[in-house]
């Protein structure tokens, strides 16, 4: 049913008025215009759209625009402060960390979720931690190389 | 929408509605300089291009702006396999500027010359050395005529970062900007200026990080599913519950009531149109359809007898020597089919389009591996003359062969034109399945012997359905034949209950995995440990050096298998790579579980121009290649997909990887072959040839699951 909700969207209040039964990432990317997140299955098996409510990872496309009413929630547009990239975002460049991109804002915001719980994980917890998401490219060894190079970088703050 | 905002979305900073005609472009890609090139063979391009009013004598070109940058136009598309990378580095080093001086323009259909599609490892491969014998000879235009504005003789001059420069003084200088500025010069490639040798190389064979990821890690690069345009209607199409039912009766009312929803039925399509997808997706969902679909028995389990039954007669692609000679010299005959199941692309990102008409224009983004064709099936579908209609391919996430075919593009076309709005059709994930054009269920059977002595005597070699791509067996058997049953993997009327279509090496990874399986079982009978065996039959001296080398990283000590070590080997040959890769696994006994704990992959691929792209390449292709060993398969029930969805599609994940090894061959004097497919091909052998080596038994089907480990224990 349709009523106005608000959250905080990338550091910045939102208001909408939505059917608030919508899941979030069709409104973050049509109503909202905010295009990093993706569609990768619908039905939070392949975590391409993960984003991150109040500190904790969900999938976007299984959340309710409802429940998020007055929480933070933080995309990949988000994550990059004053023009400065998060150490994820370089550690994924550094290494290489990807091919076709399209599962990369899903994976970073899941590594970010995960990262702030364990900031210095072991090899095995982050396999642990991403197991969900899931990446046709291959690029996977890479990608846990770079959550460990940005946890180090991190230090324990995100 | 202005035609700012339409450049935002052309992902370039170049004119739009450039048409390929030579002295148009001039006319509007203002001064510089340009310099046409062809890639391959003139007559195969001419009838590629058959109809296409198109011109004939080139098809790509670069130029060098009066700012210096230089631009390399090609039909060619990034859809993260790196060649946006690559490419720009054979440019930037035979013309002397610094990569980030170089803008690839790819895939645009207004502003790129045609192209047949990026697929089969060939960007590299086909389109590296005509480009960098461009740029060595729009290097040697520049050299002309910085003689001229230093008035010094070109011999006396060299090039470096943008600038040609006095070699005995090296203030004397100007720069490319300067030298392109107020120019308007175009050339014709004639390929006689030398290319730099691997010696003189400063930007190719040096590994540099991929140019495109800034944006992909900020969220900032665009996807189709990314274009919003005014006024866009998000569509969900209604879709038959199995290939080949008709629609026989639809009711519409319901959805017809849902707010702002259009709903459009044009014979058996039909569509709700929103502009949220969800809403739309909602109404599709209210729409009340019967279908009535053929019976058909066919299933992933007995397709195998199906195509051995309908099989048309084959083609022998090799043969040498005497079968029955061969047969004779034999002290044991080996015999075995091998099976390979049906599998999907299943890129993250599914089939997207978005389809815009203004007039009788169309202007189209979309998810594809071949914009060219894109375009004439849009103009086709719309009536429009081809040159109407542009296709700009934005960043695909991932192809791997199954964004060849344009149905979604078709599709936003169809649905733009009854709507009279833009569309964009961007596929669910069921959809994704539904319509993906699957790698051929295949059978492969082989008859093979030895002698007492432990040489082959003959190889005869059968191949149904999967296609003729690896199938040449390239050890040395003195007597042997190869034969083709239906050589495409698109198969023909009644073979395959769907579309079957090129899925990353396509063929190559069902053969490999057949022939390595049978050569290693021909090891394990003559006793010799399999790299050994290999080593003994191989003449082929690149494919020597890259199994040699293999064994010497990982470390390989000779033993007569199953040694319980867990560890395979197989070999292959795919897009002009020679590739050998060797694996360690853990096998389950109880459960029929596998876990590879080490793969390392030895690959000769010529000339290698970004070798941390190459890198990854082999990477993706090993951690790929697990899925299709280990797990993916396609359930179904006559032309009923029961796939859906990656919760039982299992793609590999995070915990299935093995830690890999990679080496290239520094084979900087041959040139570049292909890299993005061929260590996949030996993921099936080298994984079968493990298991047997661990546990003793072999399994003859692809994907091998917990379940047919477990049965072919039970088999002993």
């Amino acid at each position: 049913m349709e009523e106005t909700v608000q959250f905080k969207l990338n550091g910045k209040p939102v208001q909408l008025t939505v059917d608030s039964n919508r899941m979030l990432l069709w409104v973050l990317r049509t109503d909202l215009g905010v295009t990093g997140t993706k569609y990768g299955c619908g039905e939070g098996y392949c975590a391409a759209c993960t984003i991150v409510v109040n500190n904790e990872a969900v999938r976007s496309c299984q959340t309710a625009v409802k429940d998020v009413k007055g929480k933070e929630v933080l995309t990949i547009e988000g994550l990059a402060k004053t023009g400065k990239l998060h150490p994820l975002q370089k550690a994924f460049m550094e290494h290489d960390a990807l091919q076709c991109g399209y599962c990369t804002p899903g994976m970073i915001m899941n590594a970010y979720a995960f990262l702030r719980k364990n900031p210095r994980p072991s090899r095995s917890q982050i396999i642990e931690g991403m197991e969900d998401n899931l990446c046709r490219c291959g690029a996977h060894n890479r990608i846990v190389q770079a959550i460990q190079t940005a946890g180090k970088e991190m230090k324990g703050g995100a | 929408m202005n035609n700012d905002d339409y450049l935002d979305l052309d992902f370039t900073d170049n004119p739009s509605g450039v048409q390929m005609d030579r002295r148009e472009f001039l006319k509007l890609a203002g001064g510089g300089i340009l310099l046409y090139f062809t890639v391959g063979d003139l007559s195969v391009l001419a009838q590629q291009r058959q109809g296409r009013s198109l011109p004939t004598d080139f098809n790509a070109f670069l130029r060098i702006g009066e700012d210096g940058r230089v631009s390399c136009y090609t039909g060619k598309i990034e859809m993260g396999q790196g060649v946006v990378t690559s490419l720009g580095q054979m440019l930037a080093d035979e013309l002397d500027v610094p990569l980030d001086a170089v803008d690839m323009i790819m895939g645009d259909t207004d502003l790129c010359p045609w192209d047949m599609g990026t697929f089969g490892s060939m960007s590299t491969r086909f389109f590296g050395p005509a480009l960098r014998s461009a740029g060595a000879e729009a290097r040697q235009v520049l050299l002309e005529l910085a003689s001229e504005h230093l008035k010094a003789p070109a011999e006396k001059l060299a090039t470096e970062n943008g600038f040609a420069f006095d070699k005995t003084n090296k203030q004397k200088r100007v720069s490319y900007a300067q030298l392109a500025k107020g120019k308007k010069i175009e050339r014709h490639s004639t390929g006689k200026v030398a290319v730099k040798k691997p010696s003189e190389f400063r930007i190719m064979g040096k590994s540099v990080t991929r140019r495109d990821s800034q944006e992909k890690v900020t969220g900032k690069a665009k996807y189709a599913g990314d274009v919003q345009l005014p006024g866009m209607l998000y569509a969900r199409i209604l879709r038959p519950p199995a290939h080949g039912a008709k629609l026989i009766d639809v009711d519409l009312s319901e959805a017809r009531q849902v707010k702002d929803v259009q709903v459009i039925k044009d014979g058996d399509f039909v569509a709700a149109l929103h502009t949220y997808p969800d809403v739309a997706e909602m109404a599709l969902a209210k729409i009340k359809a019967k279908f009535d679909a053929p019976k058909s028995d066919l299933d992933e389990k007995n397709i195998f007898d199906h195509l051995l039954k309908v099989a048309p007669s084959g083609n022998v692609v090799a043969k040498d020597g005497n079968l029955q000679a061969g047969e004779q010299a034999a002290a044991t005959i080996v015999e075995e089919s091998y099976f390979d199941g049906y599998k999907a692309h299943a890129p993250i990102e599914p089939h997207t389009a978005v389809v815009k008409i203004d007039g009788n224009k169309a202007t189209v983004w979309a998810s594809t591996q071949t914009p060219f064709s894109a375009k004439e099936e849009v103009a086709r579908e719309l009536g429009f003359p081809s040159e109407n209609v542009r296709v700009i391919p934005p960043f695909v996430g991932g192809g791997f062969g199954g964004k060849s075919r344009n149905l979604q593009v078709v599709e936003a076309a169809r649905l733009a034109k009854l709507s009279g709005k833009p569309v964009q059709v961007a596929w669910t994930r069921k959809e994704e399945f539904f319509f993906d054009s699957f790698r051929p269920a295949a059978v492969v059977k082989i008859r093979s012997g030895i002698t007492e002595k432990g040489q082959m005597s003959f190889w005869d070699y059968h191949v149904y359905f999967a296609g003729e791509r690896g199938s040449l067996q390239f050890y040395s058997i003195p007597n042997h034949s190869t034969t083709v049953y239906n050589a495409s993997w698109t198969g023909g009327a009644g073979t395959h209950p769907f579309a079957t279509g090129p899925w990353r090496a396509p063929a190559n990874n069902t053969n490999t995995f057949a022939r390595e399986s049978q050569i290693d079982i021909m090891a394990a009978k003559a006793g010799i440990d399999p790299v050994e065996f290999r080593l003994q039959h191989l003449r082929n001296e690149k494919m020597q050096r890259v199994l040699k080398t293999a064994a010497e990283k990982f470390e390989w000590k000779p033993a007569k298998a199953p040694s319980g070590r867990g560890f395979g080997v197989a070999c292959g040959i795919d897009a002009g790579t020679t590739v050998a890769t060797m694996a360690e696994v853990e096998v389950d006994r109880a459960t029929g579980n596998v876990q590879v704990k080490r793969v390392v992959c030895a690959q000769d691929m010529g000339l290698v121009i970004n070798p941390e792209g190459a890198t990854i390449q082999m990477e993706g292709c090993i951690t790929m290649g697990l899925g299709y060993a280990l797990k993916e398969d396609i359930h179904f029930h006559g032309g009923e997909i029961h796939d859906v969805n990656f919760d039982t599609y299992e793609i590999p994940r995070f915990s299935w990887l093995p830690k890999i090894e990679t080496v290239i061959i520094d084979n900087k004097d041959s040139d570049p072959q292909g890299g993005g497919e061929p260590a996949i091909v030996t993921m099936g052998g080298v994984i079968a040839n493990a298991i047997y080596d661990a546990i003793g038994v072999r399994v003859f089907q692809l994907p091998m699951t917990p379940e047919r480990i477990k049965e072919a224990i039970k088999r002993g």
